[in-house]
């Protein structure tokens, strides 16, 4: 995708370009509000202890002034000893991920090597540098590799940051509070895991595009252990639990399938 | 100095949200002071260690002085995320160089790749970088004293009236400790702990002057 305005600077004053599209889109909504982009507002947390990594997210994800999900997942699945905890805008976060996942996939199985942490986030930040920010993607890489137990942050305009503990998101500075006061080095996995756990809380109490649940993810040497949901809000909204709405009738229909050419090659054999 | 320096046209175009602070979406920087004193045999680099996102701090630890070959380290300031791809492209260009030429490379050969890439691409970026460094021929940094980063300014008197040709390595030190030190009081978007670093022929020795070691400057 070529960033048009790379080697040239844009015009000074107001640019009409996209004016009309604009007014065509508006008048789909008929005066009604145009939606936004989903962000995840977010509290991402990550702290390294004695034994490996812990991830923690909060699960809202808002458009506007509107939580559009309430239990999203924002721990994503990069390699089988490497997750990344994702704040910004929901689909650069998702896809991106997904595209590290898949880079490494086949990283690991053309070089039989298992990924390291130092790679993803390298390619990561070639990513997002190339792209000059304009995906909005701050990410929180944790992992165990065979050089140890690691946690990265990289920003949307591809900056990279090693630290033992982080917190990512429109909550990071009450995560980061929790955090300053109370981490340790070499600490426990109990520890570490409720360390995690009020830092999201933190996040969820004092800002309003953080909430819901809140997601574990514990990376060791012997494993990955993701607790989806660690916490659950205490502001559930019980009234519409799976039994609410009475099954009238059911119909089940199996598809007649009929085998409509049947052919035999031989395979050639050495 | 390799420096490039232009105000970003590039920032998030996606709808401001009002419950997300808008320093989440500006670009991260090395606000800085970054400094290098040649001694005779070496040069000892020093640096601040705060990034700034607006006014949030985004890591109170950084680390400025980024190595770039066995004898030749680069101290970064401006955009993180430019400095930091200059630098990754620099130590490949200079290991490159240096395999083929079959020896350690030169700090002005650094410097001069450092230069190519900030001048290329002069409107992208916002890189203000010192290369320092030792090698066969001159090494140094370029000149006697080199400072740079927006807390440089205030220590222009301090280093004009105490630096002195021909100081030992340890003196070097020392300025170089009190310099950054001083500028890191006057200037906000300099602070947190002072990476040294003394480069010379028998390697690289780092440092941290940590916050509670400052050097004491003012009386008040």
């Amino acid at each position: 995708m070529a960033l048009s305005n790379v080697l040239e600077t844009p015009l000074p004053g107001f640019n009409f370009d996209n004016a009309a599209r604009n007014a065509a889109l508006e008048g789909l909504y008929d005066g009604g509000q145009t939606p936004k982009p989903m962000k995840t507002g977010t509290t991402i947390a990550g702290v390294v202890f004695k034994d490996g990594v812990v991830l923690g997210a909060d699960t809202r994800a808002t458009s506007g002034e509107v939580v559009a999900d309430k239990m999203c997942s924002k721990i994503h699945y990069i390699a089988p000893n490497i997750y990344c905890c994702g704040a910004g805008t929901a689909a650069d976060t998702e896809k991106t991920t997904e595209l590290l996942s898949s880079n490494l996939t086949i990283f690991s199985q053309t070089s039989g090597r298992n990924p390291r942490l130092v790679m993803a986030v390298n390619i990561l930040q070639d990513m997002l540098y190339r792209y000059h920010g304009q995906i909005g993607a701050s990410l929180i890489l944790g992992g165990v590799d065979c050089t140890g137990n690691h946690l990265y942050t990289v920003g949307p305009y591809g900056s990279v940051n090693k630290m033992p503990y982080l917190a990512m998101g429109s909550g990071d500075l009450a995560a980061l509070g929790i955090l300053e006061d109370r981490y340790q080095q070499d600490m426990e996995l109990d520890t570490a895991k409720e360390l995690v756990r009020v830092a999201i809380h933190a996040g969820i109490m004092n800002d309003l595009a953080s909430g819901n649940n809140i997601d574990i993810c514990v990376i060791t040497r012997e494993g990955v252990d993701y607790i989806r949901p660690y916490q659950e809000s205490e502001y559930k909204d019980s009234r519409y639990r799976p039994g609410t709405t009475p099954v009238l009738t059911k119909k089940v229909v199996p598809l007649k399938l009929e085998v409509v050419q049947e052919s035999v090659q031989q395979m050639e054999t050495i | 100095m390799a420096a490039a320096t232009m105000n970003p046209f590039f920032s998030q175009n996606i709808n401001q949200n009002s419950l997300v602070p808008d320093w989440t979406s500006q670009e991260v920087s090395t606000g800085t002071t970054i400094m290098a004193v040649e001694y005779d045999g070496g040069v000892v680099i020093g640096a601040d260690s705060r990034t700034t996102t607006g006014a949030y701090i985004a890591n109170r630890v950084t680390d400025k002085l980024t190595p770039i070959h066995d004898r030749i380290f680069c101290c970064r300031s401006g955009s993180a995320a430019d400095t930091q791809a200059i630098a990754d492209v620099v130590t490949y260009q200079l290991g490159f160089h240096s395999i083929e030429l079959d020896a350690p490379p030169l700090v002005e050969t650094a410097a001069n790749l450092f230069r190519a890439s900030c001048y290329r691409y002069r409107e992208e970026l916002s890189a203000g970088i010192l290369v320092a460094g030792w090698d066969q021929r001159r090494g140094g940094a370029g000149s006697p004293s080199q400072w740079g980063g927006s807390g440089s300014s205030y220590i222009y008197g301090y280093m004009d009236s105490n630096y002195k040709p021909n100081m030992t390595k340890d003196q070097c030190l020392e300025l170089v400790g009190a310099a950054v030190a001083l500028a890191m009081e006057r200037d906000g978007s300099s602070g947190g702990v002072i990476r040294l670093a003394s480069i010379s022929e028998a390697g690289v020795e780092r440092r941290v002057i940590l916050g509670n070691q400052l050097p004491k400057c003012s009386t008040h």
